[in-house]
């Protein structure tokens, strides 16, 4: 299989900290990965480096075939890669479908009517039609992080990367977001930081555990879930003791 | 329809102010006739800072590059009116890239302090270059060279409608830009730079690109400003001519079309008011100041956008 995104031996360390060590990670077009870990294990920087956010220490990122390790965030984002915020970052003073508008003209330019279909389509599709007009920030946490959703499926990126997209949503919404992924998957391929287990094993075709920016454990779910070294580092024992 | 109202509101000021050419008196017809060349100014201002949000403390280089780039060729080589204008816009054109390039490297105060630094240093360099600037005395632009295109711009009645031509021009210039997908592109980066750039937006060069606009257009109104009224002096790149701008904005509007030009207004006729009342007029005119920010801190168009029209741009 070939990967639309890969890296390779990807680090980063912090003054003397290893935030993330050398991982190597292949993502298939149309697959739905999660990326788990506990809280510290580098998930957030790992993804922030995957965006352009963070520079890498050392190692590769390629993505459809071009090293992208050195392009500019902007750059990775007109190639097909799209990211949504783990803490929500909206365009709060602005309307609602200026927001999806915006992630939506990179693709339309100066078509009016088709980046307002692409709005309404988008909205629509995340639960929020009906509040185009209000002020992003006026929404309930829950609504933004949905906003934060729409906004990245407007851009029609070939890899979502979804920072703890579920987080702060209500059981109905997380409903209305698992069956989003599931429609999106196949046409996008998707990689999901999250920490409701029922969302990921629900979800994901793989999953990675990191651990103190590592991986710990790659594989279906089922296996993952089985895996005695994942459970000692969620249950915060040594795997070895 | 509202496109409609919104152009309707533009196009209506543009009428009253063309109406005012024959109704004013002598005094106000001529200070109008400043306003809107100053307001031209604010409104370049107001494209980094209004829409951006980058604050600029800097500007009275950009107004002084197109006042001096008018100015010396016509002084020192003989240029006419109309290529004298195009070379003072040029050269602020010119200079906003160079700065743009520089002081965009940082962000917030440090921006501020840069432009500032930038500015002064081109104060200085024109009280340097005495020799062909004449320094704080300035040159004087002949009556007889003030002709655009056959129109006697010394002619009051002729200075205001040439004034009002290039209001027109950028005030609709400014009002097509911020509808315009580069124009909406500058106000996400103003309202949160790093989902810009996460949207794929290249925000540097969508900040320079706003830099270089701001520049021109404030060069712009500076050349203009030293072919109406004949003058070209060192005191306008001093630091209140680069403080004036953030005011006029501040009180009209930051970020709305019409707003330099309410603020401009405002204080030209607040000061003058004030100080036929008594020596101390900046004291009133302070006053007056703080009771805008206390009461309307978006300034006066940003107040009827809170309050009564969302949609003004």
């Amino acid at each position: 299989m070939s990967a639309l995104l890969s890296t390779r031996a990807l680090s980063r360390s912090f003054g003397g900290l290893r935030a993330v060590h050398e991982v190597d990670l292949d993502l298939g077009p149309g697959e739905v990965r999660a990326l788990i870990g506990p809280n510290g294990a580098g998930k957030t920087t790992f993804v922030s480096m995957l965006i352009g956010r963070v520079a890498p220490s050392s190692g590769r990122i390629v993505f459809d075939g071009q090293d992208i390790t050195r392009l500019p965030a902007h750059a990775r984002v007109r190639l097909g890669l799209a990211y949504t915020f783990q803490i929500t970052s909206v365009f709060a003073r602005l309307p609602v479908a200026e927001n999806v508008a915006l992630a939506a003209r990179r693709r339309f330019g100066r078509d009016r009517a088709a980046v307002a279909a692409e709005v309404a389509r988008t909205l629509g599709r995340v639960g929020l039609t009906g509040r185009d007009d209000s002020a992003a920030g006026d929404l309930s946490y829950g609504h933004q992080r949905l906003l934060e959703l729409a906004m990245g499926l407007a851009q029609a990126p070939r890899v979502l990367i979804l920072d703890e997209p579920t987080q702060g949503l209500s059981e109905p919404e997380i409903e209305t977001f698992k069956a989003l992924v599931r429609a999106l998957a196949g046409e996008t391929a998707i990689l999901l930081i999250e920490h409701n287990m029922g969302v990921v094993m629900d979800l994901a075709d793989r999953i990675t555990v990191l651990d103190a920016g590592v991986v710990l454990a790659e594989g279906a779910p089922a296996a993952i879930r089985a895996d005695a070294r994942v459970q000692a580092a969620y249950l915060g024992r040594s795997a070895d003791a | 329809m509202r496109g409609g109202r919104i152009i309707g509101l533009h196009l209506g000021l543009i009428a009253v102010l063309f109406a005012l050419n024959f109704l004013l008196p002598a005094y106000s017809h001529g200070t109008v006739a400043r306003v809107m060349v100053l307001a031209t100014y604010a409104m370049g201002y107001n494209i980094l800072f209004g829409y951006t949000g980058l604050l600029s403390l800097g500007h009275a280089m950009f107004f002084a590059a197109g006042m001096y780039g008018l100015a010396m060729p016509m002084t020192h080589l003989g240029l006419g009116a109309g290529p004298a204008l195009l070379t003072g816009i040029g050269a602020a054109a010119v200079l906003s890239l160079g700065v743009g390039l520089l002081a965009l490297r940082t962000r917030g105060v440090a921006f501020m302090i840069v432009t500032l630094m930038f500015a002064q240093a081109a104060w200085l360099t024109i009280l340097l270059a005495g020799r062909w600037t004449r320094g704080d005395e300035g040159v004087v632009i002949p009556q007889a060279d003030r002709v655009l295109l056959g129109l006697d711009l010394s002619d009051p009645q002729t200075r205001y409608l040439a004034a009002l031509a290039l209001f027109s021009a950028v005030l609709f210039g400014t009002l097509w830009l911020v509808r315009q997908p580069m124009g909406r592109v500058l106000v996400a980066i103003r309202e949160n730079e790093d989902r810009a750039e996460l949207l794929g937006y290249d925000t540097f060069r969508h900040k320079l690109g706003a830099v270089v606009l701001s520049g021109t257009v404030s060069g712009a109104a500076g050349a203009a400003y030293g072919l109406f009224f004949g003058y070209a002096g060192a005191s306008f790149a001093e630091t209140h001519y680069s403080i004036f701008p953030l005011l006029w904005v501040l009180l009209g509007g930051a970020g709305t079309v019409i707003g330099p030009f309410l603020g401009t207004l405002f204080m030209f006729y607040l000061i003058d008011l004030a100080s036929g009342l008594t020596p101390a007029y900046m004291l009133i005119a302070g006053v007056a100041l703080v009771l805008l920010t206390l009461f309307a801190p978006q300034g006066l168009a940003g107040e009827i956008r809170r309050r009564w029209w969302r949609g003004l741009p």
